[in-house]
């Protein structure tokens, strides 16, 4: 069967020919216009003028647009109608889009931009969290608190106490391919739009809101990205917005895609956060109550600020049973790029906070923090292990909370009911030999004066679901053709993640035929409304029902019409090997397509699902915001230098749970990337704004993601085969997030080794940079 | 401009397009061909890297920075040349797939340019090779699977350019100017002291494609065969102004294995071979990393002007930060270095090991008489406005026993030696503590001790 396969990306074979087209590479009418943004020169202050003579002047320019040139200026925000287009007035960061120039090309485009001069009228710009804080810059009306237990009493209870505090840095997306999207005008005042967008209805949504037509006018076609990482949930939107605009306002193509540096300068990344945390905990480890504050920069516009906060909030356990807990989490405004969604969600700054807490205890303990983390898990879900497939645990009421009465639930007053890391980090302790190099690493340190060794062995608990419940809805078309072949079409956006494949190979299975029968198309809105961004890990859970529903229709329909021409129940037409199978009789699936096609059955459904038994009040912070739980565990090991702070991986083992695996090669990819994308989030990529609001790291020559050698040398990563105790489809697990947080165990690895030449616990910063990394040896 | 190259398999003659037009958007722009993909633009990612062949044999280049005068009678392949006649794919494309070699796929075709590139040169040092092609999805593990999986697959034939290159074109022009001989140049340079000498353009093609800026009367010298070459004789090593860094790594190995270990690490491979010795001195950037490793070796730099040639030592080039000792119409012509025994380390200290600009870089050289230094020459890059030798080091260690003591004494004269600046690299104070802690680097692996991270196994 298809399913299960490890099957390459749909697309690999373009890949490699360099015929798979992204935006930019589709061939567009001579008259294309190009678009590109001015920028704003500092971060804050109100506009006194601008000077656009000579940009005007350069030949080729056909037009310049600012404020001006709008009556009512175009917003770009997915959440809170605070994103205009252009500057209206008021700058808000350091390249924030001024003025737009049409051009005749790419080039003569930028080169405008450039002699494009804003005059502005200076303000002190909120750059960091304290200036934030000094002038009660925030979203909503103030901190969003919620509370588990009596925190302040358990702590004044614990025998033990300890508290810190942790900078968290942001960092950029840095997807290959730049943000870009393609307007092309048609008639009757519609428009077609091609945007690289991991949320092609909210592009349809904006440019039919700029265009003042209704969405029906609007289209929007994504067939891949050069990667998103969630750096294109929302930041496509001005691109798309500018294109349209320029194509109905002139009658023309028009295309935009930033040049790297306006890329990096003018979209948003992962939020960088600041936790502090007091803890109260027992002589064995066992943590009693945890209060945390955790402050984020959100930038100068809400974005998806409040989820991805609250995400955070969400991720403050991680796999931890901790009997009293408060989170207060301040989201602070300040004139920097709007922090957006970015792999993790804010999940991974979270699980951090509580992370750097077991690591903190476990030192001033003189435990393993291996131990602690262990003692503090939440309680196995009964049943057995491993094993696939399996039938998932019906009754969650023998899951106890620690030894206590009530069902244990996280500090949301989710029930934890498939909890599995006490039997996965065991097998990876096994597999890893986690003890012998423990203990080799001490006597490797005890022997080495200027290298140094660490080790740590991180888990991840990430749950699944959009936390704004009504995303968690999925729609399909999928057409069958008369000669057998089949079109599926569904919501979800390829990205690189996969998920093409992994649906197309469900629906190859809905109707058992081989995958090369299955047809993948590009996300189009007008063959699928109302999709949600493909985000949140989210895509194959969602649209995999959702073809699954369209595909069994079909079947189904065909099935009956054999039923009665075979006198056999439908029920009993079997569908596989490419044949379909209906009392004695058996046919090619093409035959049966063909006589359903001249019997008048409809080969053409749409399929439509929705996330059961979630519901959540985010204000509270109660419910069950998560269908379930993915769950992973990873081992790195590192050497450092403690003469410079240099440092690398010298070998990571992760064991993760992908459920029942679609795709177990698609998995192991996700792993493979998550682990080393978030490594590279907690080491050397480090944003770094200068005082006047500039970020200085623009470029892949200042802002350091991990290169080919950077990837841990020694890299097992293996599957936890069981299936989800949910019914996903084909009792499968998300995969597209959970896997970065594994990268956490390689930013503790280096804090390991720091404290072997330290008497007291480093808490370090991240990014753990080689400066960092020394300064935290010497302090 | 009347130039010629193979794009291919099929000759292309190119007469009217600006000099500085880059071969990126000439392949997507003006040919259609949108395989080869612009990730960065600034020759960081490798997206865009194509195979360029010459007599020399090929290598892999970024296209984003490689002007179209610069293909003067070479043969370039992109992604789509890459399959054969028959569109058979070439064995790097079945491994990546094999293996699960792509995801988005943005960075793909340029992966298998790099791997092809590699893998007709039989080179195995896949992490080397592929230090310039950046991947945010995969976490490169598959990638490297799929270039172990092909080091035995012999490679294609219709992959061999060599055999069909087109003669240069013509190379006086008032839009661009392709000398082949030293003396060309130096005629010319005479007559046009406001001209831009490219040669690798791996710098200068970022002043085009990030700067946006006009390149008054460029002069493409790459091509200029008697600059280029390095020879070794009894008494000193002798490296032409257009010896590319990957033609330098291989040839001072044998010599200064710290300075080859350095220069594995300059840049990317796709840099590297582009990237000229005489272009990393004569732009006089203060982060440039060979300087520092030639001015420890007691390097010579030789200057000529019309038929007027002078040298004198690589350091004194340097004046201050964004000024050098060059005069109008004068160029680099060689550097020279006196053979001696290696005493060399070469440390460069950067966010990231590969291709990653040096927040500094520590060259240092100490040569021993029973058991008292008797020579120390240490220099530095990223801290100060050129490169520069930390005079104030070397006295402390002069003549001193070579002992521990001695070195704490060199790193404290080392604070008076430099006022590092602060910027996205690096803090000021860990510069200087960095460059103090490296003469104890030096010290300590002088006297065996392990130092580096990356000579250390699991």
């Amino acid at each position: 069967m298809s399913v299960g396969a490890p099957l390459p990306q749909d697309a690999a074979e373009l890949h490699v020919r360099g015929s798979a087209r992204y935006v930019d590479d589709i061939p567009v009418p001579p008259d294309c216009l190009h678009l590109a943004f001015g920028l704003a020169p500092v971060a804050a202050g109100r506009i006194t003028g601008l000077d656009l003579a000579a940009a005007r002047a350069l030949p080729g320019v056909r037009a310049i647009w600012t404020a001006e040139d709008f009556p009512e200026m175009p917003d770009c925000s997915s959440s809170n109608a605070d994103e205009p287009l252009l500057a209206t007035g008021d700058i808000h960061y350091l390249g924030q889009p001024v003025f737009l120039v049409v051009a005749d090309s790419h080039l003569t485009a930028r080169r405008a931009a450039r002699l494009g001069k804003v005059h502005v009228e200076e303000r002190k710009p909120i750059l960091t969290i304290e200036e934030a804080l000094a002038a009660d810059s925030r979203f909503e009306d103030g901190p969003r608190i919620w509370e588990f237990n009596d925190t302040a009493a358990a702590l004044a209870a614990a025998p033990h106490r300890l508290s810190g505090r942790i900078e968290i840095g942001g960092q950029e997306h840095f997807y290959l391919e730049g943000q870009a999207a393609l307007a092309l005008p048609q008639e009757d005042g519609q428009m077609l739009v091609h945007s690289s967008t991991q949320h092609p209805t909210e592009i349809q949504h904006k440019v039919a809101h700029a265009l003042h037509v209704p969405m029906s006018a609007v289209r929007v076609e994504t067939r891949r990205m050069g990667g998103g990482f969630g750096g294109k949930e929302s930041q496509g939107n001005p691109l798309a917005i500018a294109c349209a605009l320029t194509a109905s306002r002139l009658g023309r193509p028009a295309k935009m895609r930033y040049d790297r540096d306006d890329d990096m300068q003018i979209t948003g990344k992962r939020h960088d956060f600041r936790i502090a945390y007091e803890v109260g905990h027992d002589a064995e480890g066992r943590v009693l109550a945890v209060d945390f504050t955790q402050w984020t920069r959100c930038g100068w516009s809400m974005d998806l600020s409040l989820p991805v906060a609250d995400r955070a909030m969400l991720h403050a356990d991680n796999a931890y049973a901790i009997p009293a807990m408060r989170i207060e989490s301040h989201r602070l405004r300040t004139n920097t790029q709007s922090a957006t969604a970015f792999r993790g969600f804010g999940g991974p700054q979270g699980l951090l906070g509580i992370e750097r807490v077991m690591d903190h205890v476990a030192a001033e303990l003189g435990l393993d923090p291996l131990e602690v983390r262990q003692r503090n898990f939440y309680a196995e879900a009964p049943g057995e292990a491993v094993g696939l497939p399996r039938t998932p645990s019906e009754d969650i009421s023998e899951v106890k909370r620690g030894a206590g009465t009530e069902v244990q639930v996280t500090p949301y007053h989710q029930p934890v009911t498939d909890f599995i890391l006490h039997g996965l980090v065991g097998q990876l302790v096994e597999t890893s030999d986690y003890h012998a190099r423990r203990r080799a690493v001490a006597e490797w340190n005890a022997a080495n004066p200027v290298l140094k060794k660490g080790l740590a062995l991180t888990p991840v608990k990430f749950g699944i679901s959009f936390t704004l419940t009504h995303l968690n809805q999925a729609g399909a078309l999928v057409h069958v053709y008369q000669d057998g072949s089949i079109l599926m079409n569904h919501g979800g956006t390829e990205m690189g993640q996969g998920l093409f494949q992994k649906v197309a190979q469900v629906a190859a299975a809905r109707f058992g035929v081989s995958i090369d029968r299955v047809r993948i198309t590009a996300t189009d809105t007008g063959k699928v409304p109302n999709t949600s961004a493909t985000a949140a890990s989210s895509g194959s859970d969602l649209n995999g029902m959702a073809v699954q529903a369209a595909c069994d229709q079909i079947r189904d329909r065909i099935a009956v019409l054999l039923a009665e021409r075979h006198q056999a129940r439908p029920e009993d037409v079997v569908f596989a090997d490419d044949r379909v199978r209906v009392g004695g009789d058996e046919m090619s699936f093409e035959d049966a397509v063909a006589l359903a096609y001249e019997n008048r059955v409809s080969l053409s459904a749409s399929g439509f699902y929705k996330t059961p038994e979630i519901e959540w009040d985010r204000i509270a912070g109660r419910g069950r915001p998560f269908y379930y739980f993915a769950y992973g565990a990873a081992v790195t090991e590192v050497v450092l230098d403690t003469l410079t702070g240099e440092n690398r991986i010298l070998r990571a083992d992760i064991l993760h749970d992908c459920g029942a695996s679609l795709n177990p090669a698609l998995d192991i990819g996700q792993i493979e990337g998550g682990y080393v994308q978030g490594a590279g989030w907690l080491t050397t990529e480090e944003l770094v704004w200068d005082g006047s609001g500039r970020l200085r790291t623009h470029a892949p020559s200042t802002y350091k993601i991990p290169a080919c050698s950077d990837r841990p040398p020694v890299f097992n990563v293996a599957l936890w085969k069981c299936a989800n105790r949910a019914a996903t489809v084909y009792r499968s697990k998300a995969v597209g997030e959970p896997p970065l947080m594994l990268g956490v165990s390689a930013f503790l690895a280096l804090s390991d080794a720091v404290a072997s030449v330290r008497g007291d616990y480093p808490s370090l910063d991240a990014p753990a940079t080689a400066e960092r990394l020394l300064m935290a040896i010497n302090r | 401009m009347d130039i010629a190259f193979l794009l291919n398999g099929e000759t292309q003659r190119i007469a009217d397009q600006p000099p500085t037009r880059t071969l990126l958007d000439w392949l997507r722009e003006t040919r259609g061909l949108t395989g080869t993909k612009e990730g960065c633009n600034e020759g960081d990612c490798g997206a865009c890297t194509v195979m360029v062949t010459d007599e020399t044999g090929c290598r892999a280049l970024n296209a984003c920075i490689l002007m179209l005068p610069q293909l003067d009678g070479k043969a370039v392949r992109t992604v789509e040349g890459l399959t054969g006649p028959e569109g058979q794919p070439h064995p790097v494309q079945e491994a990546m797939v094999a293996h699960h070699g792509s995801q988005c796929g943005f960075c793909t075709p340029g992966f298998v340019m790099s791997m092809a590139t590699a893998h007709a040169n039989g080179q195995r040092d896949h992490d080397d090779r592929l230090t310039g092609n950046l991947c945010r999805c995969t976490g490169y593990a598959p990638i490297i699977r799929a270039a172990r999986a092909i080091e035995e697959t012999p490679v294609p034939a219709w992959l061999d350019d060599s055999g069909a290159l087109p003669p240069r074109g013509i190379t006086d022009s008032d839009a661009a100017f392709l000398p082949r001989s030293a003396d060309e140049l130096a005629d010319w340079y005479l007559a046009h002291p406001g001209a831009t000498l490219i040669a690798g353009a791996t710098d200068i093609g970022l002043w085009v494609t990030k700067q946006l800026r006009d390149l008054p009367e460029p002069a493409f010298i790459a091509g200029i065969d008697d600059l280029r070459g390095v020879s070794v004789s009894d008494t000193e090593i002798r490296i032409g102004a257009m010896t590319t860094l990957a033609e330098l790594q291989p040839a001072i190995a044998p010599h200064h294995p710290g300075f080859a270990e350095m220069i594995r690490r300059f840049g990317s491979a796709q840099v590297r071979a582009a990237a000229t010795v005489g272009g990393n001195i004569a732009n006089g950037s203060p982060i440039g990393d060979s300087p520092p490793a030639l001015i420890a070796l007691g390097a010579t730099l030789h200057l000529r002007r019309g038929s007027e040639r002078r040298s004198l030592p690589l350091e004194d080039f340097f004046l201050d930060y964004g000024k050098q000792d060059r005069r109008p119409g004068e160029f680099v012509e060689a550097v020279t270095i006196p053979r001696q025994e290696d005493r060399l380390r070469a440390y460069k200290i950067s966010k990231r090991f590969d291709q990653d600009i040096s927040a500094l870089c520590g060259c240092i050289s100490i040569r021993l008489d029973a058991g008292r230094v008797s020579e120390a020459r240490i220099a530095f890059g990223g801290m100060a406005g050129t490169p520069k030798r930390a005079a104030g080091a070397e006295a402390a260690l002069l003549g001193k026993d070579w002992s521990e003591a001695a070195v704490r004494a060199a790193m404290t004269a080392l604070d008076g030696d430099f006022t590092p600046l602060s910027d996205m690299r690096a803090s000021a104070r860990y510069r200087a503590q960095a460059a103090r802690n490296l003469l104890m680097r030096y010290f300590l692996e002088d006297q065996g001790q392990p130092v580096n991270v990356l000579e250390v196994g699991q």
